[in-house]
């Protein structure tokens, strides 16, 4: 299940942020008319679909692995959290529809009514994936019912969804899915204009990619701070281990790298700021932040991988953020896509950190609930299916999705390493007129 | 019915399942067996009628899809007692079910971008899963009816992986599944071709599959009757089964005389009424139980207010859908119900049931 989400989390994070460029660069055509914007929207057009199929087959999978491996989870969760998923199903049915018509419409319908189809697709993909957002900060802050014994009674869906870490967590991750996956594209075209420097077609596909990305990467760390006030309150003990916070104080400090030790309960080779994590979290340098030891060693999550993991993503937004702002003060002064081989260089070594800091999110937000898979109600080990040789399975969708995503990765350097020829831009000219 | 006018939250969404069910496969399930004909693709005009294949479920491909994804968000929120039950006690034929939605999914859409390699080894990975699946899916409703699985689970004793799926009825109602498929899709590809020699290609087949259908379909009948003696019951037994089953037979021998008669969308509206009553007719036959012999509309079933809330976002969310759906439909395959003047009356009928 971690593995299929793990690739899940890629695929979907591209899915939901490709068509928002796809549909701007449609937007710049239509109001240009210069035809390298349409080839451009065409080209990310066929990466959001290869995505898209990708995504749609592997959220099915997800969908049935739900119950096919937390059987009892789902009993208890099902119908508290399930409208989510139905919502999420509505919208991510109109994605599907408005995503067939956007790519096989093209000179069908009348322009402005395929650039609205475009909308409907990033608008829907990126309410879908807010609402699966929003089940996963319900296992993190469950609301909406009461408990009478080991059964929810008095469920309120609605509420379920709507819980404490929700809108945290849905900004976030949107945000952070624009952020990576815009830097992402800006890194590739900006590794091919190096070699070309006049190419049309790679700056100005750089320029959205940049301002879509840039954009995001400047916001992601204020959400950031924000989820974090959200998690201090909901789930002081993963704060903690985020921190590698060991014993409860006041006027507890950030710890910027170092290695957790659990046996010693101390957080050696730390930069320590003194009373930075009480500020971060609470605003108030002298409020007590609650570490690890304020539960019982079996209701600790393992420590290391959090700290580690926290830290790589924090690491990584911060370079991407300093990136964009380069970028911004420079095409602020310049009023151009800025296009120095020393910022160009900057942007292509820092492309990749995006899907690494959501990958590392991703672990610091599950990891960081163990043992629980609702947090405060069920454990992980008690949600697993009963059914033998579940290393079959799991061992059999690992080897599917790698080779997934390595056909994926193949067929999108295939999509986006030719330069357009100057022919393709030549015919979607003539058609324009 | 006088059940109508007492109708539970839980038996409306149950209904509402129903319905996206019929909705797949008559949609998701033609695409199914649009890969079977990809396969058995044969002779002078292969390469034309795996084009044609390609050509007509491109746009509508995932939206079709998707219905499969709502009847499993249904059954969780819904009935969770059911879904964990068949989850667990049909591990094994649904996690190849998922292999093979997953090979399908993606190599249908990586053909259309992959210039390099070539189309045909992506076709075979197409191709292949569509028969396959199709079975395996079949085979798993089997199963439930049978109440084997159902009864697995109630025993509490370690899950069996295989005896609860492996027998003779649920693989015949596998197969009696990719039939249907591969019919539904035959059918329909008749309308998508202006070329009259694809267009015999495919009338053949229908026919042909119409043929076998009405052989497999006695079979799963006739072990029925040992296998899941409440299917047959419902079936042979009650009141309403009769009228069914002389339906059933009515629009199947429509089908196969307009498609002797070269009626095409007829044929079509037929076929689709044909498999949607089968359907209907097996869920009736088995209500209100989910998963037997002890799991039904009510028993496990989510607490009213979740069925409630569920109702309003499905109506909410339909006001969405169906008008999206028609357009999405409108715009690729409203040349299937205008280019061919045999028979023009039947068209708008033929549109609104296309929705169903």
């Amino acid at each position: 299940m971690a593995i299929s989400l793990g690739f899940h989390i890629l695929f979907a994070v591209v899915g939901i942020a490709l068509p928002l460029m796809m549909v701007i660069s449609e937007a710049l055509w239509l109001r240009t008319g210069d035809p390298v914007y349409r080839v451009l929207a065409k080209r990310w057009a066929r990466g959001a679909a290869i995505l898209f199929a990708v995504g749609a087959v592997s959220g099915t999978v997800l969908s049935f692995e739900l119950g096919l491996l937390w059987p009892n989870f789902m009993k208890f969760a099902g119908p508290i959290i399930g409208v989510g998923f139905g919502l999420e199903g509505f919208a991510f049915f109109t994605e599907a529809i408005f995503l067939g018509i956007y790519l096989y419409g093209w000179d069908r319908i009348p322009p402005r009514t395929h650039l609205l189809a475009g909308v409907v697709v990033a608008f829907s993909g990126a309410l879908s994936g807010m609402l699966v957002v929003a089940v996963n900060a319900w296992m993190n802050a469950p609301a909406g019912f009461d408990l009478a014994g080991t059964i929810a009674v008095n469920i309120d869906p609605l509420g379920a969804l709507w819980n404490a870490a929700t809108l945290s967590e849905a900004i976030h991750m949107t945000l952070a899915s624009y952020a990576a996956t815009g830097l992402l594209v800006a890194g590739i075209h900006a590794f091919l204009l190096r070699r070309d420097r006049s190419n049309p077609f790679h700056r100005r596909a750089l320029g959205i990619a940049l301002a879509v990305g840039g954009t995001a990467s400047l916001l992601v760390p204020i959400s950031g701070h924000y989820a974090a006030h959200v998690v201090a309150k909901t789930q002081p003990v993963k704060l903690a281990a985020l921190e590698g916070q060991f014993r409860t104080q006041r006027r507890a400090p950030l710890r910027i790298g170092g290695f957790p030790d659990p046996a010693t309960e101390t957080t050696p080779y730390a930069i320590e700021i003194p009373a930075g994590l009480s500020i971060l979290a609470y605003n108030d340098p002298n409020a007590e932040v609650a570490g690890l030891d304020s539960v019982p060693p079996a209701d600790r999550p393992p420590v290391r991988v959090i700290h580690v993991a926290f830290q790589i993503m924090v690491g990584s937004g911060m370079a991407m953020a300093g990136v964009s702002f380069w970028a911004g003060v420079s095409a602020w002064r310049r009023r151009k896509v800025p296009d120095g081989a020393l910022f160009l260089t900057a942007l292509i070594a820092v492309s990749p950190l995006g899907m690494l800091a959501i990958e590392a999110g991703w672990t610091v937000t599950e990891v960081g609930r163990q043992p629980w898979i609702i947090h405060g109600l069920m454990r992980t080990k008690d949600a697993i299916t009963p059914v033998p040789g579940l290393w079959v399975s799991l061992l059999s969708y690992s080897a599917l999705y790698s080779m997934l995503g390595v056909v994926v990765a193949w067929l999108l350097a295939i999509q986006f390493r030719d330069s357009p020829l100057p022919v393709e831009i030549a015919t979607t000219e003539k058609r324009a007129h | 019915m006088e059940m109508i006018s007492s109708i539970s939250p839980a038996e409306a969404v149950a209904a509402v399942m129903l319905l996206a069910l019929v909705a797949y496969a008559l949609l998701g399930g033609a695409d199914y067996g649009a890969g079977v004909w990809d396969l058995l693709a044969r002779g002078p005009r292969a390469e034309a009628q795996r084009e044609l294949i390609a050509h007509a479920i491109g746009p509508v491909w995932e939206a079709n899809h998707v219905w499969l994804i709502i009847v499993i968000v249904l059954l969780f929120t819904g009935f969770p007692l059911a879904f964990a039950t068949v989850m667990t006690s049909l591990h094994v034929p649904l996690s190849l079910m998922l292999v093979g939605i997953v090979l399908r999914g993606s190599a249908f859409t990586f053909r259309s971008y992959d210039n390099v390699t070539g189309k045909h080894r992506w076709n075979q990975l197409f191709s292949v899963p569509s028969v396959v699946t199709p079975i395996l899916l079949g085979t798993v409703i089997g199963a439930i009816a049978t109440g084997n699985p159902g009864r697995a689970v109630i025993s509490g004793g370690p899950i069996p992986l295989f005896n609860t799926w492996l027998q003779p009825f649920p693989l015949v109602v596998g197969l009696f599944a990719l039939t249907i498929f591969a019919f539904l899709a035959a059918v329909y590809l008749t309308l998508e071709t202006t070329d009259p020699l694809l267009q015999e290609d495919f009338r053949t087949r229908a026919l042909l599959a119409a043929v076998v259908l009405g052989g497999v379909a006695w079979v799963v009948y006739l072990l029925a009757r040992r296998d899941a003696p409440l299917l047959f019951g419902g079936l042979s037994g009650s009141p309403w089964g009769i009228p069914v089953r002389y339906a059933t037979g009515a629009f199947a021998i429509a089908t196969l005389a307009s498609l002797g008669f070269r009626w095409f969308s007829l044929a079509r509206l037929t076929a689709m009424a044909q498999v949607a009553l089968i359907l209907w007719g097996c869920a009736l036959a088995q209500y209100p139980l989910l998963v037997p012999p002890e799991i039904d509309v009510d028993h496990g079933a989510a607490p009213a207010v979740v069925q409630k809330i569920l109702l309003i976002v499905l109506g909410g969310g339909s006001l969405v859908l169906l008008p999206s759906l028609y357009y999405l439909f409108h715009i690729f395959k409203g040349h299937t119900f205008h280019t061919h003047h045999r028979d023009e009356t039947s068209g708008a009928a033929n549109f609104r049931g296309r929705k169903s």
